[in-house]
């Protein structure tokens, strides 16, 4: 078998939309996370700037000396976010007027607002650095003070983590919710592609109308083309068809001429020579016209249980039938066909097939059947099965040659002198065989006749 | 018995032709749809012969038009198809019946009676000689006030002898009204027939009597 397989559009589909929700949730999370850190910084920065700039405003300049008294608050109100260690220094010039000495303080690169920050580790920690500046006047000269107000970052670490724990269990929660969509998103975008195949595999094997079924858009060039196949593949079937019908008419049709001609010839020639050629001939035609048509019903046959076809068959309607059909066959040898009374039974499949098969077995039964003899139909109900058997008056079969009656061409030993193709039997056991049935041969015990059995499963 | 052959084959509609009226039917040959039609149209027919491939159209067309046109005479379709669901598609059609290319005469007629004795038949087919009367399509004899019914080679015998009363007709002869060709059968199994018949004609003044050397007749008091 060739290999069909190009992956799967469900597999594709959803691989692309859980590895882009995968990506948005890591955008997501490092936005989140880059916003977050900036808001936190600022809360700080904030508190800083306000810290510096009162003490800023705190200094002032007596008796020629700068003095700055350090409010309470400018320290205090960085204890209310957190409990984060503060230092700070007051530096004029080069000189440190208050605070730690230490203290990085750099002197450049201040903002228009003649603020600088910056982070910078100091004694072991990680600290931020806010720098304030301001000029002031002291005896005509021009002094530059310099205020610097740090802070330790532990709470705003901690936030930042929170933060980054939260948005860590955002991100994730998107993209759960967002694969379950994309799963339901693909499942959704291939059933139609389902539907389809479903409403083109549950066909029956004649049933070559159009796909009517509505499709998406995108489908439509796949349902066109399919329905252009369609067609192309019903006109094949006809003009096959067509040209079978057709070649058996010019066949046949001859025959059919040079047959009624013997007959009419045999009608008014007495020399016993030429009538045994005339009826050798028809015998002849018989024999070249019954294979041709039962070949033909073997191709059908093969070909129909193949795709078997499973309707509800009233088994014993179809008996009826195929009775009334053959009577006046088994009329002109006076041979007379008994039906029981039949019960109601039925059996899943190919209506056409199981009437062949039937007709088959009891147009056997009639060929080989003795003038003036009976033929005997019954129907008998089984657990699961459903059984009938066609027993007829005639030698019976020679014991143990039964199974080979199955056989293709073969004929059993007492066909010496009748018209037949071997194939009858044949076709029989096929249908039985695609219908899950037996075909069986036995005699019956009183009288001796053949009996041939033909099981179905019941429906 | 009067038919209508529809086929367009002129041999094989000539042949048939000939081969039924060697029975003592009379057969009207149409070659086109619309051909029979006229005939239909203008002469009462006990059964119409339908080949299914037309020069004018489809056999079936002609079924179906047929039948609308409530036109009560049997058709007997003859198809050069033999797939059965070509064959279970003229029944639907509303054919009686149907035969395979090439076809045994014997069971035409086999088909036919049916048929008609299905169709319930006209009284018209029933045949008198002396005090016999006989239905065919029944295949009851009446001998006086009693009724026999016969069996088909009985009956079939009979209508031989009934077609040519007083013809003298060789066992040969017999043989191959009896009999299909499939069947081997010797000329004296025609005795056996002849012998069930006489019994049947027991009662009647009607007999089948032996030509020595020739064969049989059926002949009537004068």
């Amino acid at each position: 078998m060739i290999s069909l397989r190009a992956g799967s559009i469900r597999r594709r589909l959803t691989v692309q939309l859980v590895g882009s929700a995968a990506l948005l949730a890591a955008i997501l999370y490092l936005v989140v996370q880059d916003f977050a850190r900036d808001l936190a910084q600022q809360a700080q920065d904030s508190i800083l700037v306000a810290s510096v700039t009162s003490i800023l405003d705190a200094a002032s300049v007596r008796a020629g000396e700068i003095s700055v008294d350090i409010p309470y608050t400018a320290l205090s109100m960085l204890g209310t976010l957190s409990d984060d260690r503060v230092f700070y220094t007051v530096k004029i010039g080069e000189a440190v007027l208050t605070g730690y000495n230490d203290l990085p303080v750099s002197k450049t690169d201040f903002d228009a607002n003649g603020q600088r920050f910056s982070t910078t580790e100091y004694r072991g920690e990680d600290v931020r650095f806010v720098t304030g500046t301001r000029q002031l006047s002291v005896e005509g000269r021009t002094e530059r003070m310099l205020v610097t107000v740090a802070q330790t970052r532990d709470r705003q670490q901690a936030i930042l983590a929170q933060i980054t724990r939260t948005s860590l269990l955002m991100g994730l929660g998107f993209f759960v919710i967002a694969a379950v969509l994309a799963l339901l998103a693909a499942q959704s975008a291939v059933r139609p592609v389902n539907r389809l195949a479903e409403i083109v595999s549950r066909r029956g094997p004649d049933d070559l109308r159009p796909v009517t079924a509505p499709v998406p858009d995108e489908m439509l060039p796949l349902v066109s083309s399919l329905n252009s196949f369609i067609a192309r593949l019903q006109t094949s079937l006809t003009r096959s068809e067509e040209f079978i019908a057709e070649a058996a008419h010019r066949v046949r049709t001859p025959l059919a001429t040079v047959r009624t001609q013997a007959e009419v010839a045999l009608r008014r020639v007495e020399r016993p020579e030429n009538r045994a050629s005339l009826k050798d001939m028809i015998r002849a035609i018989d024999e070249s016209s019954r294979a041709a048509g039962q070949l033909l019903d073997h191709a059908m046959v093969s070909l129909r249980a193949d795709q078997l076809a499973q309707a509800e068959v009233e088994i014993p309607a179809l008996i009826q039938e195929v009775v009334d059909r053959l009577g006046p066959v088994a009329e002109l040898k006076d041979i007379d066909l008994t039906v029981d009374d039949l019960p109601r039974l039925s059996a899943n499949g190919d209506r056409i097939l199981l009437q062949n098969a039937v007709s088959n077995i009891l147009d056997n039964a009639i060929k080989y059947s003795p003038r003036d003899s009976a033929i005997h139909i019954s129907l008998e109900a089984g657990a699961q099965t459903l059984t009938l058997h066609v027993r007829d008056g005639g030698p019976g079969f020679p014991h143990g040659g039964e199974n080979r009656l199955r056989d293709r061409f073969a004929r059993g030993q007492n066909a010496e002198g009748t018209v037949g193709s071997g194939l009858g039997l044949t076709i029989v056991d096929e249908v039985a065989r695609a219908h899950g049935g037996t075909l069986t041969f036995g005699n019956s015990n009183p009288g001796g006749g053949a009996c041939v059995s033909l099981s179905l499963p019941l429906s | 018995m009067r038919f209508l052959l529809v086929e367009d084959n002129a041999q094989l509609a000539a042949a048939v032709v000939d081969r039924l009226t060697l029975d003592g039917h009379v057969v009207d040959h149409a070659g086109r749809i619309g051909e029979a039609e006229d005939y239909t149209a203008t002469t009462d027919y006990d059964l119409i012969l339908l080949d299914i491939m037309l020069p004018d159209g489809d056999g079936r067309t002609f079924l179906s038009r047929h039948r609308a046109a409530r036109d009560e005479t049997p058709v007997i379709v003859l198809t050069a198809r033999s797939e059965v669901s070509d064959r279970v598609g003229m029944l639907d059609l509303g054919a009686d019946d149907y035969l395979t290319k090439p076809f045994d005469f014997s069971e035409l007629e086999a088909r036919v009676r049916a048929v008609l004795r299905r169709k319930g038949g006209s009284s018209s087919n029933i045949k008198r000689f002396g005090d016999l009367e006989f239905d065919p399509l029944a295949g009851v004899l009446g001998v006086g006030g009693e009724r026999i019914s016969l069996r088909n080679r009985e009956l079939r015998l009979l209508e031989v002898f009934l077609g040519a009363p007083g013809m003298i007709f060789s066992k040969t002869k017999l043989v191959d009204r009896l009999f299909s060709y499939e069947e081997d059968v010797s000329e004296n199994a025609i005795e056996v027939y002849v012998g069930r018949l006489r019994k049947h004609l027991a009662a009647s003044a009607v007999e089948i009597t032996t030509v020595r050397g020739l064969g049989y007749r059926l002949t009537a008091p004068e």
